[in-house]
């Protein structure tokens, strides 16, 4: 069916393929040469408005790989099942890492969840429907729940 | 008899007074005693309502303010705007005009969890149709099918949603029965709004309790579903239509 | 390297066009980013009108999908060998015009980023879950069944093939009937007539699509159809207009009297304004009676006078559609039978639709995607239909 013909042709397919794949050579080397000890962009540090005790429901290493699995599976149960436990519950996390100032968690490079996502590159699609902003009344309440969640049950 | 009567109405009057006084933060009505939060909802439970047409005033939209204000709707009518609860006016071939609520009828066999193709739209074990906006990719078809144009959709980007009613741009909604207040054994707001009006049309409990008000008003007087032809057992009933 | 048309015109040419239908194609790309960027508020849809003009486009060109591999049907299934050259370039446009019928409808989604939520998540009782499969089994087929028409080793499975194409889409075209006819609650729609109706549509229309293209690439390689070929699908897409206007108008009766949807019939037949208009105007006249006079007249046995009738079929076929899918829902749902009703959701009124700009460039940037892909598809592989009864001059296939 496909007739690729003369020699000159294949040539200069050869040709293309040597640059395509010697400037991915390239690419890949730059990606490997950067990094390693010392970061060019320092990891974001953002400050916590929760005065409930700031330590997080789950420990800081675990939370960083993890905490959209928490999140996943937790938004099922909720919605399909009606379980409204507050430990894993996005709610309670904004109420707790809702910036002091603005009360929100994104908004700037500050902000806890955008500053993070930003410096990994990660679209945040919550947002688009749920509320960034703390609910004061939450904060108060949750850590009592959360406590007793954890706790009890 | 009439001194009955009147020791009857002075008690009843007495009750609602008492009722309607503290009705804002507590549950009217006998719901399934407090399911702790760890534990999911099942099909024990069958959540309902009851309108009362003939208690829904005309001049009155307590029910649709109470909606909006609560899931954070914006209120506006226009051809865009989200309304999970709207008030229809009816007038009877005889001239009779009556006025009733419409919304989410959550029906036990919905039409709209059948065409959904994500599976977006769905029915929760204790009877309140949702739309899982997690899943929901915005075609459109629920709305198509939907007998009572009960759903909306998001048409622009929205900000400053309530916490416990996300929603967004792109996705399909309707009345969740207060799904967020349900799950903390509170009633919805707009049959609390409708109660503290005083007209009381609207009636809410669990239908697959016999000895709750709703089953047992049910029971009592003739009721009807809207679109009963096409068998959806729904779980929004009237009375006096 | 021009495998493609005898005696046909400079790459370069081909290059313009594919230029020409990648810019029809980026608009259509641009408009469904707008869109998505601002949400459909800026679209003429709303909470009353929820499917709109990018739809009336999908549609058209997923039914004439279906409907243009009928003529390598005719060839492969039914035996007749007048088309069995021109199936290839059938199952190509098959091909071409699905992919851009669902190009606008993913694109016209309210979340077009989650494409892969409806590609994992599957709810059997929907029609368009079901679709997902039948849209992506029939690529699958389609392919297989090219293979088996251009590669000369396959040539005896081509009949199989042939088959399981033409078996797939009358189920696929049944699936895009039912989509309408499972929404009983709906006054216009809600009919076991649909999917059949569908299917007949999709003959016409396809038919249609295939002419214009073929007499286009015909013309653009300077040949002429050969006669015989050309009389046996004229007097084919007549069968299929006449087909088409028994099964909507058997539609339009049963809706009257069998569901007794009169009010809905008196409002898209009579007085509903611009449906009316484009339901007789479009589609009837111009899209039906025009048409077959055209094709049967004795006047009109000429080639331009059969391009011009499967043009004014296609143009039907997109006032029919408007007429269908806007129509049904402007006409105002029936929740309280027998009572005049009014609220702030439009309740008891004819909601009006006007489209915006951005649904017309979507919808036709979907038609730039199938015309690209069928130039580009026309350039690389011999799908120039190979007559043996030769009115038309054949160079050789040089290098």
């Amino acid at each position: 069916m496909l007739r690729f013909g003369t020699a000159r042709l294949g040539g200069r397919l050869r040709m293309t393929r040597t640059v395509a794949l010697l400037a991915l050579a390239g690419v890949a080397l730059l990606a490997f040469a950067g990094d390693g000890g010392d970061s060019r962009v320092p990891v974001p540090k953002s400050p916590i408005a929760s005065d409930a005790g700031a330590r997080c429901v789950e420990d800081t290493a675990f939370m960083r790989r993890n905490h959209m699995e928490l999140l996943k599976h937790h938004r099922d149960r909720t919605v399909h099942e009606g379980i409204r436990t507050t430990q894993h519950s996005l709610a309670n996390c904004i109420a707790c890492h809702a910036s002091k100032e603005t009360g929100r968690v994104t908004g700037s490079k500050e902000a806890f969840c955008e500053g993070c996502h930003a410096y990994a590159a990660v679209k945040l699609d919550c947002f688009e429907c749920h509320t960034d902003k703390a609910k004061a009344a939450v904060t108060a309440s949750a850590a009592a729940t959360a406590a007793s969640d954890g706790a009890g049950q | 008899m009439s001194v009955d009567r009147g020791r009857r109405q002075i008690l009843a009057w007495g009750a609602a007074m008492a009722g309607v006084t503290i009705a804002p933060g507590i549950t009217l009505f006998d719901l399934a005693h407090g399911r702790p939060p760890a534990e999911g909802v099942s099909n024990n439970v069958r959540w309902g309502m009851l309108v009362d047409v003939n208690a829904c005033a005309s001049d009155c939209d307590a029910c649709v303010v109470a909606c909006d204000k609560e899931n954070g709707l914006s209120g506006a009518k226009t051809a865009t705007s989200a309304q999970w609860i709207r008030k229809i006016e009816l007038t009877a071939p005889s001239g009779q005009t009556r006025s009733l609520p419409m919304m989410c009828q959550h029906c036990a066999d919905p039409p709209c969890v059948d065409v959904c193709p994500t599976g977006a739209s769905f029915k929760r074990a204790d009877g309140i149709v949702l739309v899982d906006r997690h899943t929901c990719i915005g075609c459109r078809y629920c709305m198509m099918a939907c007998p009572y144009k009960a759903r909306s959709f998001v048409h622009e980007p929205l900000t400053d949603q309530k916490t416990d009613v996300p929603r967004g741009k792109g996705c399909v909604e309707s009345c969740t029965l207060c799904v967020h207040r349900i799950d903390r054994d509170q009633i919805p707001a707009c049959v609390e709004a409708c109660a503290a009006t005083g007209h009381k049309a609207l009636l809410f409990g669990n239908l697959n309790d016999p000895s709750s008000e709703i089953s047992r008003r049910i029971a009592a007087v003739a009721t009807v579903q809207v679109r009963a032809d096409l068998r959806l057992d729904t779980g929004v009933r009237y009375q006096g239509l | 390297m021009n495998h493609a048309l005898p005696g046909s015109r400079s790459p370069r040419a081909f290059w313009a066009l594919s230029v020409l239908g990648a810019l029809v194609t980026a608009a259509g790309l641009g408009a469904a980013f707008f869109m998505e960027e601002h949400g459909h508020i800026v679209t003429g849809m709303n909470n009353q009108i929820v499917w709109g003009l990018p739809h009336v486009f999908a549609i058209f060109m997923i039914v004439a999908a279906s409907g243009v591999l009928n003529v390598a049907s005719i060839g492969s299934v039914f035996g007749k060998a007048a088309y069995k050259p021109r199936a290839p370039l059938s199952a190509l446009l098959c091909i071409a015009l699905l992919t851009g019928g669902l190009t606008v409808l993913m694109l016209d989604l309210g979340r077009p980023e989650r494409l892969v939520v409806a590609a994992t998540h599957y709810n059997f009782t929907s029609v368009f879950a079901w679709n997902v499969f039948l849209y992506s089994g029939m690529y699958a087929i389609v392919a297989v069944y090219l293979w088996t028409l251009m590669e000369k080793r396959m040539g005896a499975y081509s009949k199989a093939a042939g088959v399981a194409a033409f078996a797939w889409r009358l189920i696929l075209t049944t699936g895009t009937g039912a989509i309408f006819a499972f929404l009983v609650a709906r006054q216009g729609y809600g009919s076991a007539l649909l999917p059949p109706l569908f299917i007949v549509l999709s003959f016409a229309w396809g038919l249609a699509v295939f002419l214009v293209v073929q007499a286009a690439m015909y013309a653009w390689s300077a040949s002429t159809v050969p006669a015989t070929v050309h009389a046996r699908m004229r007097n084919l897409l007549a069968l299929f207009v006449i087909g088409a206007l028994y099964f909507v108008a058997v539609f339009h009766l049963v809706n009257a009297y069998f569901a007794r949807q009169l009010a809905f019939e008196r409002f898209l037949l009579v007085d509903g304004g611009v449906y009316p208009l484009l339901f007789w105007g479009g589609y009837v006249i111009l899209g039906s009676l025009v048409p077959l006079a055209l094709l049967w007249h004795p006047r009109f046995a000429t080639r331009r006078a059969t391009i011009a009738a499967a043009l004014l079929v296609i143009v039907g076929a997109f006032a029919w559609l408007y007429a269908f899918i806007l129509g049904g829902q402007a006409y105002p749902l029936d929740i309280f039978p027998g009572y005049r009703v009014a609220s702030s959701f439009a309740d008891g009124q004819v909601n009006a639709y006007v489209p915006s700009m951005w649904e017309l460039v979507l919808g036709v940037g979907g038609l730039g995607v199938a015309f690209l892909i069928t130039v580009a598809g026309v350039r690389a592989l011999p799908f120039f239909p190979r007559d043996d009864d030769v009115a038309a001059p054949r160079v050789a296939a040089a290098e």
